[in-house]
C-alpha cells in the first residue's frame, strides 16, 4: 500500500507523519472516517486545495476508504511542537478555551469532542495536536470564508462563526504549542451523537 | 473599368448568397418523426449505457452537485458556459420536454424554445446519434429524481456573448446528419466509428480548434492543445505523434476500458473520461472503438524534429540523469521500462515524446493518479515533484526521458517548465 499512496507522502511526510515544511497536515494516526470524509470532501468540492482535488478526483469510494484506513493505522513519532512567538495571555486563553470553552460565547471545549486529550475521537473527528498553527488558522479562516464546508449540519462552521479573531489566535497558538503525548490515539468514540455539544453531519449517527 | 468595378460590387452579394445557402445547410430541419415503439424499461438502461458511453454527466454534473442536474462552469477562451440541468424537473430541468425536443437538442443544436445552443454542447458530434438511440437517452433522463436546480446564464465576452452569431458559426462548422454507415467496412468498424464520431466526440479534445473554436476538420483526431486546461490531447491517427500503429489493439481497448496498459496510463483530462465515461463500455464496443482508431491514416506527416544535439544537451542529460536516477528510476526503471500496469513505461512512450512537452512537463509537476475503475480499482500514483525539483531540474528531468532509450524530442527549456507551473489543475 506504501507504493500506492507515494503520491501523499511527496507533501504529508513519510506514512503521513508530515513534513518540516510547515503548512501540509500530518495525517498518519488520525481516525479513518475523518481522513475519508476529507478525501470525499475534497473530491466534492467542499474542502480547497487543487493539488488533493486533482489527486483524487478519479478515485471511487473504496480506494479512499482503503487509503484513510493505511494511514489512520500508521503510528510515526510525533515532531516536537512548532516554536512560537505568543503572549502568554493568549496562550492561557487558549488553554481555557480549548479545555473548558466559554459558555458566554456559546462555545463548547474542543475537548468536548476532540477527545479529552485533544487526539481526536473515532471514528471521524480528528486530533488537534501535532499540526503547523499556520495549517490550523488556514482551517478557520476556509469556513469562515465558507471555503471549507463539511456534511450538514456543519457543527466547526458554525463554531467558527462565534470566534472572534483574538479567540482563535489564542486556540491555534495554544494547540500548536502543545507535545502530543506518548501513544496519543483517538479516543472511544461517542455513544450517541446527539450528545455532543453540537450535532455534526459528518459523525455517523447512532451507537458507534 | 465601370464593368470591373460594377464586378468587384457584386462580389459581397455573392459572398452573403454562400453565408446564406451554407446557413441554410445548417439550420435546415427534416419533418421530425419519432423513432420506434419500444420498451420502456429495456430502452431506459440503454439509455443509460448511451449516456454513460456520452459521458453526458461530466459536463451535466457540477463537483459535489446532484447528477445530472447541470451547473459545472465549462471555461472556453471565449468566457464560460454552464452545462444545464438534465433531470426531469419541470422548471428547472427537462420536465417539460417532449423526446422530439431533446432530439432536436441533439441532431440541431437547438432548446425546446429554439435558441440556438452553445457548441461547447458537443453537437457537432450528437448529431450523429440515431433517433432510437436519442430517444432511449431520453428515456433514460426521465428515469432520474427531478432536482430543481435553475440553469446558469453563460458569462461570455462580447461579441461572443451574442447569440445570434452562432448562426454564422453553424453556417461554418455544423452540418446535422445521423452516422451513415460505411457499406465496405466491417459492422464492428462502423460500430466504433459510430461512437468516437458521436457520443464519444473525441474530437472535441483531440482535434485542435481554430480561432473560432470550430474544430479543423481536415485534421481530425490529428491531436490538439485543450484550450483553457493546457494539457495536450495526443492525436489518435496512425501518425508519428501518437503512434496508435504501434498499439497492439488489445492493450489500447485495456488503456480506455481501465486506465492503464503495458504501453501506457492515462493521466490528465482522459483519467475523468474512463472514470466517467469509458470504464463502463462493454468489451464488444471498446474494441470496436480501438479497432476504429487504429484504422484511421495519418492525418498528417509532421516533419520530425531533428534530433537535439550539441555541447549544452550532453550537460542537461547528464544532470537529468542524474536526476531520474534518483527520483524516478525506482518505479520506472533505470531502462525506462517501468513496471505496467503499476508503472508505465517510459521508453518508447509517445505520451512524452510528442512535439509540446507540456504533458510530461505538467505529469512531473503535478503528479496524479489514473483513474481507480473496474478493472484498476486501486491504482498506484505518482507523486507530484514540484516540491522537490526546481525549474531546471524539472526541464531537464523532461528532456532526459525525453530522449532516452531510443526516445527522441526536443530540449525542454526551464521557461516552459515556469510556464505550465503556474497553470490552474482544474
Amino acid at each position: 500500500m506504501a507504493e500506492r499512496v507515494a503520491a501523499c507522502v511527496a507533501c504529508h511526510g513519510e506514512q503521513g507523519r508530515a513534513t518540516t515544511e510547515g503548512y501540509y497536515p500530518r495525517i498518519a494516526g488520525k481516525p479513518a472516517g475523518y481522513l475519508f470524509n476529507q478525501l470525499v470532501n475534497f473530491r466534492e468540492g467542499r474542502r480547497q486545495n487543487t493539488t488533493m482535488t486533482y489527486l483524487v478526483s478519479n478515485l471511487p469510494d473504496s480506494y479512499l476508504r482503503e487509503i484513510a484506513d493505511y494511514f489512520s493505522a500508521q503510528n510515526p513519532p510525533y515532531a516536537p511542537p512548532q516554536r512560537l512567538l505568543a503572549a502568554p495571555a493568549a496562550l492561557e486563553r487558549g488553554r481555557v478555551l480549548a479545555t473548558a470553552g466559554d459558555a458566554s460565547k456559546k462555545l463548547p471545549a474542543c475537548a468536548a469532542c476532540h477527545g479529552s486529550a485533544l487526539t481526536g475521537m473515532a471514528p471521524a473527528v480528528p486530533g488537534l495536536l501535532g499540526l503547523p498553527r499556520d495549517y490550523l488558522n488556514a482551517q478557520f479562516g476556509a469556513w469562515s470564508n465558507r471555503v471549507r464546508s463539511a456534511a450538514a449540519p456543519d457543527c466547526m462552521a458554525q463554531i467558527t462563526s462565534r470566534l472572534s479573531a483574538e479567540d482563535l489566535g489564542a486556540i491555534t497558538a495554544y494547540l500548536s504549542a502543545q507535545t502530543v503525548p506518548p501513544h496519543a490515539a483517538p479516543a472511544a468514540p461517542t455513544a450517541d451523537r446527539a450528545k455532543l455539544p453540537l450535532d455534526c453531519g459528518s459523525i455517523p449517527r447512532g451507537a458507534p | 473599368m465601370k464593368r470591373v468595378l460594377g464586378w468587384l460590387l457584386l462580389l459581397p452579394l455573392l459572398a452573403l448568397c454562400v453565408l446564406l445557402f451554407m446557413s441554410y445547410l445548417a439550420e435546415r430541419e427534416e419533418p421530425v418523426v419519432g423513432g420506434p415503439a419500444q420498451d420502456a424499461t429495456v430502452q431506459a438502461a440503454r439509455g443509460r449505457y448511451l449516456a454513460l458511453a456520452g459521458d453526458c454527466a461530466a459536463c451535466h454534473t457540477a463537483r459535489g452537485g446532484a447528477t445530472y442536474a447541470g451547473g459545472r462552469e465549462i471555461q472556453t477562451p471565449f468566457g464560460s458556459v454552464y452545462s444545464s440541468n438534465l433531470t426531469p424537473d419541470s422548471n428547472t430541468g427537462l420536465g417539460a420536454w417532449s423526446s422530439d425536443d431533446f432530439w432536436r437538442a441533439l441532431h440541431h443544436g437547438k432548446s425546446k424554445d429554439g435558441r440556438l445552443l452553445y457548441p461547447a454542447f458537443p453537437y457537432p458530434n450528437y448529431t450523429k446519434v440515431t433517433r432510437a438511440d436519442a430517444d432511449a437517452l431520453f428515456a433514460y433522463l426521465k428515469t432520474l429524481a427531478p432536482v430543481a436546480q435553475a440553469n446558469r446564464e453563460a458569462g461570455l465576452r462580447f461579441p461572443y456573448n451574442q447569440r445570434l452569431l452562432l448562426a454564422g458559426w453553424r453556417a461554418l462548422y455544423f452540418r446535422p446528419g445521423v452516422f451513415q454507415p460505411e457499406a465496405a467496412q466491417s459492422a464492428q468498424w462502423n460500430r466504433g466509428a459510430y461512437l468516437v464520431q458521436g457520443l464519444g466526440h473525441c474530437n472535441a479534445c483531440h482535434t485542435s480548434r481554430d480561432p473560432l473554436g470550430g474544430s479543423e476538420t481536415k485534421a481530425d483526431l490529428a491531436g490538439g492543445m485543450i484550450p483553457v486546461l493546457n494539457w495536450y490531447a495526443p492525436a489518435l491517427t496512425s501518425g508519428p505523434e501518437s503512434g496508435l500503429a504501434k498499439w497492439d489493439a488489445t492493450q489500447l481497448a485495456r488503456l480506455l476500458k481501465t486506465g492503464v496498459s503495458d504501453q501506457g496510463a492515462v493521466y490528465g483530462p482522459m483519467a475523468e473520461t474512463v472514470y466517467k465515461s469509458l470504464q463502463y463500455l462493454s468489451d464488444e464496443d471498446m474494441g470496436a472503438m480501438a479497432g476504429y482508431l487504429k484504422s484511421l491514416p495519418p492525418a498528417r506527416a509532421s516533419a520530425a524534429a531533428p534530433p537535439p544535439s550539441g555541447e549544452s544537451l550532453a550537460r542537461v542529460m547528464e544532470s537529468g540523469g542524474r536526476l531520474y536516477a534518483k527520483y524516478c528510476a525506482d518505479c520506472h526503471g533505470a531502462n525506462g521500462a517501468g513496471a505496467p500496469p503499476a508503472y508505465p513505461p517510459l521508453a518508447g512512450n509517445h505520451s512524452l515524446t510528442m512535439e509540446s512537452a507540456v504533458n510530461p512537463i505538467r505529469m512531473v509537476l503535478n503528479g496524479g493518479f489514473p483513474p481507480g475503475t473496474g478493472g484498476n480499482p486501486r491504482p498506484y500514483g505518482m507523486p507530484p515533484f514540484r516540491l522537490v525539483l526546481s525549474g531546471d531540474e524539472t526541464a531537464a528531468v523532461v528532456t532526459y526521458v525525453r530522449n532516452s532509450w531510443g526516445n527522441s524530442a526536443g530540449v525542454v527549456s526551464p521557461v516552459e517548465v515556469s510556464r505550465y507551473a503556474a497553470v490552474p489543475l482544474e
